[in-house]
């Protein structure tokens, strides 16, 4: 019988079996950010051990850090604490470490890739749950706690027993106007935010096919949120010609190995799934979230439902929202917008952002963060010339980091107010105390910050292309 | 590090009869910049536990004297959302060494089986029965019973049987630690990582 994707890419990496118990699986790569690391390294200075790895650690500071003056000292003392450990950290282990203000500094998930240390049939940990993204690139990709950072900075190696496999397939193509985002908060809606748990996932279909990488980081990302222990995608031509002459990608002889490995990494045919479930893309439309799970979205022109799924927790939700069942989302006033974070920090996402934008000005009801997801899409952005696009319309335009995906720094969304947001979580107080999130596309949130209010993108599109 | 075993635990709970409690409402984010693994318990469901002018809540179970014990019963779907092992240093600083619930977020388990938290699944029926005689007696205890892989309702003597990896358990009655495993095979996996394709 044949193995799927994930099965040969994870068997390929089970360095023993333990009997009735997990995988001591390799991990080829590990990404390390300064809030989930200070504890795993104190772990190892009680131990007395290094790291085993160095050259296989990559360290960067995004969670904490300000998106303003980047270049003048951090103000809040227990983030520069934070940040000053993990720079004494990565210099005493001899860990790469790209800080605040480096050329390569960004959001973890956005720079693995970025520098080609995402590459296809890695394994991929970081002590963050959307590493899935990096299933992206058809890696088996996953987040795990401090006490997992502290196993992998030791040993190279995590303790984990096999996930089971889900396919969920897509048919069809995309309409106008729906974007990756739009796909994965649908699949989330249809699973609800545990539908997955205890799987790890593979996309598959022609939506998938035609997606760029972008867009797969993108659904990747949002594995997390259904439950599922990550995501992945089978390489294919365009993972490959993205992948080749990066920074970090296996070069020379090197890289004839990879590909012979890589032209392996498809599910076989007669491979079989422990789920299997199927979508048709014609049913999905633009999406937006009204409650405070990734699971509670609908299609942006439907009402917010009467019930949902039983649950007890969901009148608790709508009353934190400020909600009422059978209310329409079109048209709900909006106050913030954040454009940014792992899941829509990517160039990409600003060029969709901007298609909305251009020839429209800010509502003046809306501020607008807009944080791109490292230096290397923040220049990007201004080669492109969508910064001055942006910055024209009233935009304000901030330094990379996470931001205001969750609030650790200064940008947190302010108690009571609304903000359409491209991050991945609208939980309670996620985006700062008693701040709502909606949860959306590039594009939603674009159509948000130019009429204040909660907008069907496809109507501005159309508009537009009519008077072109 | 090793930690403390657990074999048997005799205690009464606290009930938080919410479903999809997700990592950011046991530790919200703004309380993650420590360096240290210390006094999170303080910070546990900070928003929900404590109004903006830090008065504590009265509704909230947590802060309800009726309630006490080292056991925590929470709705399905517990602990959802980000990897961030603040979250089960948060709820085990606090006091608890049990979570019981109808579902559990899988980064969360494996955390808490990382630092000797006793994850305990059980049935929407055993978890809406203890929530019935928490509500009729705070003083209800419960035995969770890890060789066994067993609770028990002291009171009423109902009881069900849990699952646990085998491998896991068994650290967990030892207090032993994965770390100390692997670093007995450093060896093997040098020779592995000499063989891997990328
Ligand atoms: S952008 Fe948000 S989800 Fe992504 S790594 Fe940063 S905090 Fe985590």
């Amino acid at each position: 019988m044949g193995s799927t994707l994930f099965d040969k890419v994870w068997d390929a990496h089970v360095v023993k079996k333990i009997e009735n118990g997990p995988d001591i699986l390799f991990i080829d790569r590990h990404l390390v950010h300064e809030v989930t690391s200070p504890v795993a390294f104190l772990g190892l200075k009680r131990r007395g051990i290094s790291v085993l790895y160095p050259n296989k650690t990559f360290a960067t500071a995004d969670h904490n850090t300000p998106t303003k003056n980047q270049h003048l000292p951090v103000e809040d003392p227990l983030s520069a604490n934070q940040l000053a450990a993990i720079e004494k950290n990565a210099g005493d282990y001899g860990i790469p470490y790209w800080g605040l203000g480096h050329h390569k500094n960004g959001i973890v998930h956005v720079i693995g890739p970025e520098n080609g240390i995402t590459v296809p049939g890695a394994t991929i940990v970081c002590g963050d749950s959307h590493t899935s993204t990096h299933g992206a690139f058809g890696a088996v990709a996953f987040g795990i706690g401090t006490s997992e950072v502290e196993m992998v900075l030791a040993t190279q190696c995590i303790m984990q027993p096999k996930p089971k496999t889900m396919k969920i397939e897509i048919s069809g193509s995309l309409s106008f106007g729906v974007t990756p985002k739009d796909v994965a908060l649908y699949i989330i809606s249809q699973l609800t935010t545990s539908g997955a748990t205890g799987y790890f996932v593979e996309y598959s279909g022609k939506v998938f096919e035609e997606m760029s990488m972008e867009g797969r980081m993108t659904v990747c990302n949002l594995s997390i949120e259904m439950g599922a222990r990550g995501g992945m995608i089978a390489p294919d031509e365009k993972t490959i010609s993205y992948v080749e002459g990066r920074e970090f990608a296996p070069n020379g002889a090197d890289w004839d190995r990879a590909l012979d490995y890589w032209k392996t990494l498809h599910t076989d045919e007669d491979a079989t799934f422990d789920k299997v479930i199927s979508f048709e893309a014609a049913d999905i439309e633009p999406m937006i979230t009204f409650g405070t799970n990734p699971g509670m979205g609908g299609s942006i022109m439907s009402d917010i439902p009467k019930d949902f799924e039983g649950s007890a927790s969901y009148k608790k939700s709508l009353d934190y929202m400020d909600f009422k069942e059978g209310e329409s989302m079109l048209n709900k006033k909006v106050d913030y917008v954040f454009l940014g974070s792992c899941t829509n920090g990517r160039i990409e996402d600003f060029r969709a952002f901007a298609s909305i934008v251009k020839g429209r000005k800010k509502a003046d009801n809306v501020t607008a963060w807009l944080v791109p997801g490292s230096h290397v899409v923040e220049k990007a952005i201004k080669d492109e010339g969508i910064f001055d696009l942006l910055t024209e319309a009233g935009f304000e335009i901030r330094e990379p980091g996470c931001s205001a995906c969750l609030a650790m720094n200064d940008d947190k969304i302010p108690p009571g107010k609304y903000a359409v947001s491209t991050s991945n979580r609208n939980f309670e107080g996620r985006q700062g105390p008693q701040s709502r999130t909606l949860l959306a596309s590039p594009l939603v949130a674009a159509a948000a910050a130019v009429t204040g209010k909660v907008t069907d993108p496809r109507t501005l599109m159309q508009v537009e292309s009519l008077t072109e | 590090m090793a930690y403390d075993k657990f074999e048997v635990l005799k205690s009464s709970a606290v009930p938080l009869p919410i479903e999809n409690v997700d990592t950011d409402q046991i530790i919200p984010a703004r309380f993650l910049k420590a360096t240290e693994r210390k006094g999170f318990g303080d910070n546990l469901f900070r928003d929900w536990r404590f109004n903006s002018d830090d008065t504590p809540k009265a509704d909230f179970p947590l802060n309800n004297p009726r309630f006490s014990g080292k056991i925590l019963v929470s709705g399905k779907n517990f602990g959802s959302g980000s990897s961030r092992e603040h979250a089960v240093w948060a709820i085990y600083d606090y006091g608890f060494r049990c979570v019981v619930s109808s579902f559990f977020a899988d980064i969360f388990r494996n955390n808490c089986l990382n630092i000797g938290i006793l994850p305990v699944q059980v049935s929407p029926e055993f978890l809406q029965s203890m929530f019935k005689s928490i509500d009729a007696n705070e003083n209800t205890e419960f035995e969770v019973n890890l060789p066994e892989q067993k609770i028990i309702n002291l009171e009423t003597n109902e009881s069900e049987s849990f699952n646990i990896n085998p491998y896991k358990k068994d650290n967990m009655i030892n207090g032993f630690d994965d770390i100390d495993y692997l670093l007995n095979l450093v060896d093997d996996i040098k020779v592995f990582a000499d063989k891997t394709p990328i």
